[in-house]
């Protein structure tokens, strides 16, 4: 099962052209915050980026969280998420221990599907798309 | 999309603010052609730059967050430097927060009753007094405004002013999330005379996907352009540092106050030695993955032990040659402690190193003391600059409070006029010879981007007034028309006619896309109009002496070359104004 990390974040310049692609390719948006990937600076612009992204749990919360069924686990981790059934009530932004859920201010909900296609336009390879197994992670992490 | 602008316009002094619908994309696109549009409708030709119902604009352009390196913002204002209108440009996350906030422009009028700080959003408009935050340096002023605001953290955009900006310096920059500006001719005065302190912009709201299949398609074009090529190699790597060594190698970087133009002690200075050794990491502008932005640091030891504090200083050729070239300061680490002092206060690093440079030639000459400079300013002496920074930001004396009001306004006061090295406002860091100097000063804004002179110079060795002239008027409007789009000036090799013209198409500017050239001559006629309906006047501005005796790379300056260019440009820049602005 295929994941998207963030290896080498430690590199991200703050262009957020990750951010833009996720919402362009998937969510045919325009946006920066409307994605599945999202980057903040990490306490202010001198001490460099974080990206706000799933990290792929199994059991996910999001998924115990949310009370339709929109969100369900996917095998090995992560979330496949229906649309169609989400209700917009927010209960899975909560639930994400790492802030990976964003709401829009239409109440529509965005995380990452793990699909990998915004790895092409990160200019410093901050991200990879890739199996992971979770207990080489601290070979990765930054 | 739209053809209309969505344009804020925040009255501070009632605290009320109104969306409005303007209907002339097609007719000024966006950017700088906005600019100055709104302030020809909101600005006071009859008023100086200080009456409170002076615009300050911030606009962004129809290409704004729909493609790459589309990343400037444009701010216009009265300057309180010539008092007349003009603009900057700068990144940071500034364009991309304005069109997520959903806003093609902003426009402040009205003076606050108290130093307050605005931010606006999608859904709403705030005006808080920050009262408390007088007197502040920019870097503090962030970390409050921040802890003020936390709201769309990473998603917006923070513009500040240290004091020079509320002393109504002239030199008085504007911040943009730490480490971009709008630096000259003192916009930092055009916020603070407003009583502003700070502008958060939030960009927290979507757009929709242009409904064009070709949108993607030519985003990946351009992206894979910017990013798969070397097009933007010279920009990413060294950064513009790289022209250091060589302008220096074909003796046209300013050294003490323009006295030389080569020196072999570039070495200590040069690309190469700010990346080896105080390079700490790259960062980029919003929605551009080129990463031009270079982070220098240096650390000091605060205590007999061990004991260091580090600080992170952007660097950029213009201000290494402002604040070491210029300064005769030839220490890497110096050159940021002086930008890190000059950013401290809220200076412009050009205008300020610059001023420095003439205040330091000037006590060589005897012309002022330390009873003026109360710092003993000396070519070298980087502790010097650093505690004269300050006194020039706070405006601590009548001396420093006229120079920081320009160069040229204490030469009047002290002598030395001859050697004020000003071209329209404090020089930039090209002495490729007359035609640069003619350009500069009398450039739209007063900047080396206005055009092309100083890479034509180092091309044409033969001295044509006709043909440098122009050349001038004839690049003038694909600039004002990239500026209108907005993009960076470096992506101009990116995004040519042609290009521009698939963007625009792809996102939904078909109109636009098929009048780029009426549009950018249109654009450039009403900036042209604007400012002189503010006061520009080309007889009006003098090139010092020392342009004239400065040595280039084609040897002396051609006196009599340089005042036939000078006038002929200023002559056909009249024409632009006087002409019926280009029918749509």
């Amino acid at each position: 099962m295929k994941f998207l990390t963030t290896p080498r974040i430690d590199r991200c310049i703050g262009c957020h052209s990750c951010s833009l692609a996720c919402a362009r390719l998937i969510h045919q948006q325009i946006s920066w915050s409307s994605s599945g990937i999202r980057i903040h600076s990490a306490g202010g612009l001198s001490t460099g980026f974080v990206a706000l992204v799933c990290l792929g749990c199994d059991p996910a919360p999001c998924v115990t969280a949310c009370p339709t069924g929109a969100f369900s686990q996917r095998q090995g981790g992560g979330v496949i998420v229906r649309k169609k059934q989400c209700i917009r009530c927010g209960e899975c932004v909560g639930a994400c221990p790492v802030d990976a859920v964003n709401q829009d201010e239409h109440g529509a909900v965005y995380v990452c599907l793990h699909c990998g296609r915004c790895v092409d336009f990160c200019p410093h390879n901050c991200l990879e798309f890739d199996d992971v197994d979770p207990l080489t992670r601290s070979l990765y992490d930054d | 999309m739209t053809d209309c602008f969505n344009v804020l316009i925040v009255d501070l002094a009632s605290g009320k603010s109104r969306a409005e619908i303007i209907d002339e994309r097609s007719s000024v696109a966006g950017g700088s052609g906005l600019a100055a549009l709104l302030f020809s409708r909101y600005g006071q030709s009859d008023q100086a730059w200080d009456h409170p119902s002076q615009p300050f604009v911030l606009a962004i352009g129809p290409l704004t967050g729909y493609f790459p390196l589309m990343s400037k913002t444009v701010c216009s204002f009265r300057s309180p430097y010539h008092d007349q209108y003009t603009e900057s440009h700068g990144g940071g996350r500034s364009a991309l927060s304005l069109f997520f906030a959903g806003y093609d422009a902003l426009v402040v009028t009205g003076r606050a009753k108290s130093l307050s700080c605005l931010s606006i959003g999608s859904r709403h408009v705030v005006i808080k007094d920050v009262g408390f935050m007088k007197g502040y340096g920019v870097a503090m002023t962030g970390k409050l405004i921040r802890r003020m605001f936390p709201k769309s953290s990473g998603h917006r955009s923070i513009l500040r002013i240290g004091p020079a900006g509320e002393i109504g310096s002239a030199m008085a920059c504007v911040n943009i999330d730490s480490y971009r500006h709008f630096g000259r001719l003192g916009g930092g005065s055009a916020m603070g005379v407003k009583n502003l302190k700070g502008i958060v912009i939030n960009g927290d709201s979507s757009r929709p996907l242009p409904d064009n299949r070709d949108y993607r398609k030519v985003y990946k074009k351009v992206y894979d352009q910017v990013t798969s090529t070397d097009m933007m190699r010279k920009y990413y790597h060294l950064g513009t540092a790289v022209n250091l060594q060589g302008l220096n190698d074909i003796k046209a970087l300013p050294w003490r106050n323009l006295q030389t133009t080569s020196d072999p002690e570039i070495a200590s200075i040069n690309g190469d030695v700010f990346a080896d050794q105080t390079l700490l990491r790259n960062g980029a502008c919003s929605g551009c993955p080129v990463g031009c932005i270079h982070l220098g640091f240096f650390r000091d030891k605060f205590k007999e032990d061990a004991r260091y504090l580090y600080h992170q200083v952007p660097y950029d050729y213009e201000p290494i040659f402002a604040a070491g070239t210029m300064l005769g300061v030839t220490d890497c680490f110096d050159v940021l402690r002086i930008l890190e002092e000059f950013e401290r206060v809220g200076l412009d690093a050009m205008s300020a190193g610059v001023a420095l440079a003439w205040a330091s030639e000037a006590v060589e000459r005897g012309l002022v003391s330390e009873k003026e400079t109360i710092v003993a300013l000396k070519f070298g002496d980087a502790l010097a600059y650093q505690e004269a920074a300050g006194y020039l930001g706070t405006g601590y004396n009548d001396f420093y409070c006229l120079l920081g009001n320009g160069t040229l306004k204490a030469s009047a006061v002290y002598g030395g006029a001859e050697f004020a090295c000003v071209l329209g406002q404090e020089m930039a860091g090209y002495a490729t010879g007359p035609l640069y100097f003619a350009a500069q000063a009398l450039g739209f804004r007063h900047s080396h981007l206005d055009t092309g002179a100083y890479s034509y110079e180092q091309k044409n060795h033969q001295q044509d007034v006709s043909k440098a002239v122009d050349f001038l008027i004839d690049d003038e409007p694909g600039r004002a028309l990239l500026t209108s789009m907005v993009a960076c000036l470096f992506a101009r090799s990116v995004y040519n006619s042609e290009t521009l013209a698939q963007c625009l198409a792809a996102t939904g500017f078909e109109a636009l896309a098929g009048s780029l050239t009426e549009t950018s001559e249109r654009i450039r006629q009403l900036r042209w109009q604007v400012r002189i309906a503010t006061g520009f006047r080309p007889d009006d501005v003098e090139i010092p002496k020392r342009f004239y005796q400065v040595a280039t790379i084609r040897g002396p300056v051609d006196g009599p070359y340089l005042d036939s260019v000078k006038a002929e440009y200023g002559r056909r820049i009249m024409d632009l104004g006087r002409a019926d602005p280009t029918p749509d």
